[in-house]
């Protein structure tokens, strides 16, 4: 039989700021234990939380380039639940006054997945389990969050994968989060349900939670409708619980349930001022954003003329589209300077991680000088390229490693008599080449090429060569 | 009569007596007294003889602030670094905190002279101060009687003079119905006025630290040296309220507007009744205008406390797990049999009863009956409060309907003793300022408290229409006799 999936997505995402969203304590990821705390992180009594300002711009910008209203008025919840984790045995949060509402993530295939709201809260610490001991580690305790929760317009496995990567790689390009995955900086939890096509009404759902790649959360929506699919098909019931996904197995078996139900008795926090986002702020921010990563995209196909496979892997990582817009910026031509950043710079950098980071010894200006000589067809595109990786290995500018006399370029009639002797030299290939085998022209190549240290075109001197051999 | 603050701060300045001796002597007093009293739950005569040495050296170096050198106490639910604050619960036994609250920073830096921490109901919790797991502190006037509660210790303290001043809290009268059953003055400043950075939670949005003292110009003094605005506590209200209050307390009267509200007077003991309305003659004759005025909502204050206050405690106490600090129980079998044991063995009866009602009026299906309607009664008492205080300047009223209770006498029976908030727990909910003065003596001798209340921020004419009862009152209540002799 089959069924329409029905999928939600809620991501905890946390924010980049330099400290926590209620003390002043660094967010700095690791560190010994207990190190990153005070009074107000551990619960301590008598303590009291101020709200940083940063974290609401942050969830501000992230509502922004999620196309969310924001809420001008908002305050602090309390979700009450005990665990070792949490040291006040609350979270603070946001219920039902959330800063951000009612945006949207667009696919590829202009189908729109709803943003309910996103919220702030603080994230709690961590619990290490040690040869049969527990200890707690309250440095991640206050590092801000934000929840953003979708409308369970998710209908396939590789929607849920688009949505997550697209929510990814806008965050990032906001700056408000780095979004590791592996390190938990974004987190989603999956909601999904099963239902005959055209039943207007939603099936019972489970929760997978805090699934940790992208490519798992496609997997795991995979492997959940199966088994919910199987439950159906036998004429069973899917039971309203919490998952897990098994990576190892990629199969979906229930967590050990929290015997408390989940009441956790929300009241606005009385420490907590309720706060006005007044509108102007809310318009600063907006002009703060930089073009966000979909607009770049159709910029750089529309307007820059860049193949959809190029303009894909320059715009998905902001500092690498940042570095080919300075470079841009400093008159180099926008196909060469593509080409050789997907072909030469990426094939020094093997991850995801080195894209994203794209630590190079070189400036835009630096690269600009190099790709404006190809440009100028001073050199060609191989000099450019084996130059491009002399300046990368050294991070030495381009006049390092192509002199002025190189520069000049070879003249026709340089380059004719160069042909001349190259037949000369090879007179058995240039017979070949006369009675049809073509690929003897390579030989001449290699001379021409090896007496103008590849400075040569190429093009014109097959030209050339063909003509003289034919004479 | 007795020493008031400002005598004291000239006498250490004319070198009459050092702050080493006075100390000495509220010291002496202590070890002779607070065996009998129980105001003091800890006792910091070390750190009070050095901090005595220290101000002594800011006197000698001149321009030493008023609270220099001078003896005085803190409520145990007042984070001290490195001392004590238990709350007088046994869940926070021994727990010494590694910060100091916002309050007693402040006075430290004026060279304040703590002598130790005073006894309180368990986490605030009370109207007697029997609740405390050190036992009840008794009332210095007669120890048959209890001192009142939460700040128990504290109003005892001052009573017999084992402090020149102390600080209590006030989250439902807590200040001022103890300050009434001793007989000395306290004020509860305007929810804002003084940072409760470091004060243990018990109903934030109620809970506001305030001064017990000998005389209303003390309390002025203090409450002087307490307020303002902490970027610790966003509540915290940065309020210019000109110059310093202690020095303007010498305000004519004539034509202040004093509104009395029936609703204050309704099942009032009559001896009490009948003092206050004395009180609110002298007023008049001296030229004060007195306005009858209503404010119907204040019946249902008493409900609409209890579950705000229970519903703020049942989550702020909920971080006493035996994981961090504290009382953690001695056998277990997992995390969460600890946590479970822990506070079903370090709170107290009259705690869980709180924390068990806030939950109650939280859950899912009670929240809108409960919480949510009590949210908005809040509001229609604040309205009420809002509309009077635009025709008087400060209201009179009862602090509380009875006089101090006989030790154990309404153990039992927790709503009557609820009862006896009624005429504190308005001014929390409303969230403006308060002070209690004594106004007379029962049948029994025990002493009477008469509440002045104003507007937020209202403390100077608050202030200013007690000292004038305080001084042409002349002598209403007796004095007590002993404590140190300074």
């Amino acid at each position: 039989m089959n069924y329409e999936i029905v999928c939600g997505i809620e991501t905890h995402i946390e924010l980049a700021t330099k400290t926590k969203i209620f003390c002043g304590c660094t967010t700095e990821f690791g560190g010994e234990p207990n190190t990153h705390c005070c009074p107000v992180c551990t619960g301590q009594p008598g303590s009291l939380p101020i709200l940083n300002q940063k974290v609401v711009e942050y969830a501000i910008k992230a509502g922004l380039a999620l196309n969310c209203k924001i809420n001008t008025k908002s305050h602090m919840d309390r979700k009450n639940y005990v665990y070792p984790d949490l040291p006040k045995a609350y979270q603070i949060s946001q219920y039902d006054e959330p800063l951000c509402e009612k945006g949207y993530i667009e696919l590829d295939s202009g189908k729109r997945i709803g943003i309910t709201r996103i919220h702030i809260e603080e994230d709690a610490g961590k619990l290490i389990h040690e040869s049969g001991l527990t200890y707690i580690d309250y440095n991640r305790s206050g590092v801000p969050l934000i929840e953003i929760v979708s409308e369970p317009d998710i209908s396939s496995a590789e929607e849920a994968k688009e949505y997550a990567e697209k929510l990814q790689l806008i965050m990032r390009y906001i700056g408000i989060s780095d979004c590791k995955m592996q390190e938990g900086s974004m987190r989603c939890d999956v909601n999904l349900s099963l239902r005959k096509p055209g039943d207007p009404r939603f099936g019972v759902r489970t929760e997978i939670k805090n699934i940790n790649s992208l490519s798992f959360i496609q997997k795991a929506v995979m492997a959940e409708a199966e088994r919910q699919a199987d439950i159906l098909d036998a004429g069973g019931t899917v039971v309203q619980q919490t998952m897990r996904y098994d990576e190892g197995t990629n199969s979906v078996t229930p967590m050990r349930d929290k015997e408390n139900s989940d009441d956790y008795r929300y009241f606005p926090d009385p420490d907590i001022l309720r706060f006005c986002v007044d509108d102007k702020k809310v318009e600063e921010i907006r002009e703060s954003l930089p073009e966000l990563p979909f607009d770049k995209l159709k910029r750089y196909m529309n307007v820059l003329g860049l193949s959809e496979a190029t303009a894909k892997q320059i715009f998905r990582y902001r500092m690498v589209a940042e570095f080919f817009e300075d470079t841009l910026a400093e008159g180099a031509s926008v196909k060469n300077t593509a080409n050789l950043i997907v072909v030469t710079i990426f094939s020094n950098m093997d991850t995801e991680e080195e894209k994203e980071l794209f630590a190079i010894r070189i400036s835009a200006a630096q690269f600009a000088a190099l790709v404006k000589l190809a440009d100028e067809k001073k050199i060609n595109i191989g000099v450019a390229q084996s130059t491009l990786q002399k300046m990368l290995e050294s991070g030495k500018p381009v006049e390092e490693f192509i002199k002025p006399e190189d520069l000049v370029g070879i003249s026709d009639e340089a380059l004719e008599s160069l042909c001349k002797e190259a037949i000369d030299a090879n007179p058995e290939a240039a017979a070949n080449v006369r009675n049809g085998k073509d690929k003897a022209i390579n030989v001449m190549f290699g001379y021409i090429m090896k007496k103008t240290g590849g400075k040569a075109d190429i093009r014109k001197a097959e030209v050339l060569l063909r003509k003289l051999i034919r004479q | 009569m007795r020493a008031g603050i400002y005598e004291l701060a000239i006498r250490l300045r004319n070198r009459e007596i050092s702050a080493v001796e006075l100390t000495k002597a509220y010291i002496d007093a202590i070890e002779k007294l607070n065996p009998a009293i129980n105001a003091y739950v800890y006792l910091t005569f070390d750190t009070a003889l050095k901090a005595a040495e220290q101000a002594d050296q800011m006197l000698k170096e001149g321009d030493a602030p008023l609270l220099c050198g001078i003896p005085m106490a803190l409520k145990d639910n007042i984070c001290t670094d490195g001392i004590a604050t238990t709350c007088c619960s046994k869940i926070l036994k021994d727990f010494k905190p590694y910060y100091d609250a916002a309050v007693w920073e402040k006075l430290k830096a004026q060279g304040a002279v703590l002598l130790g921490k005073t006894n309180m109901d368990e986490f605030a919790m009370g109207s007697t101060s029997e609740t405390s797991c050190y036992g009840a502190p008794l009332n210095p006037r007669n120890t048959n009687y209890v001192t009142g509660g939460s700040s128990g210790g504290s109003a005892a303290a001052v009573c017999a003079n084992l402090a020149v001043y102390s600080l209590g809290s006030d989250t439902g009268g807590s200040i001022r119905q103890p300050a009434s059953f001793c007989g000395v003055v306290g004020l509860k400043p305007t929810y804002g006025a003084v940072s409760r950075y470091g004060l243990i939670a018990y109903g934030s949005s109620l809970d506001q630290i305030g001064p017990l003292a000998n005389s209303v110009k003390d309390a002025a003094i203090v409450f002087d040296a307490i307020k303002g605005g902490d970027k610790r506590d966003q509540t915290s209200v940065d309020y210019d309220y000109g110059s310093s209050l202690a020095e303007c307390l010498d305000r004519d009267i004539k034509g202040m507007r004093i509104g009395v509200a029936e609703e204050f007077f309704e099942g009032i003991n009559t001896e009490i009744k009948s003092k206050i309305e004395k009180a609110i003659k002298l007023f008049e004759n001296n030229g004060a205008v007195i306005e009858n005025i209503r404010l119907p909502a204040l019946k249902l204050a008493l409900p609409v406390y209890y579950i705000i206050a229970c519903a703020e405690a049942s989550s702020n106490l909920g971080r006493y797990d035996g994981i961090r600090y504290g009382y953690r129980t001695s056998s277990y079998t997992g995390i969460e049999d600890m946590i479970v044991r822990t506070r079903s063995e370090g709170f107290g009866d009259e705690v869980k009863r709180r924390i068990m009602l806030g939950t109650y009026v939280l859950s899912s299906g009670y929240y809108d009956a409960y919480y949510k309607k009590a949210c908005l009664i809040r509001e229609e008492i604040n309205r009420e409060f809002d509309a009077v205080f635009e025709n008087c300047d400060v209201l009179v009223a009862p602090t509380a309907p009875n006089t101090a209770f006989p030790l154990n006498h309404k153990g039992d029976s927790p709503v009557e003793m609820y009862l006896s908030d009624i005429c504190t727990v308005p001014v929390n909910i409303a969230g403006v300022p308060a002070i209690s003065v004594p106004c007379g003596e029962d049948s029994r001798g025990l002493p009477i408290g008469m509440q002045i209340i104003g507007r937020r921020f209202g403390e100077a004419t608050v202030l200013q229409a007690a000292h004038f009862y305080e001084q042409s009152a002349g002598k209403v209540i007796g004095d007590y006799e002993g404590g140190a002799g300074i």
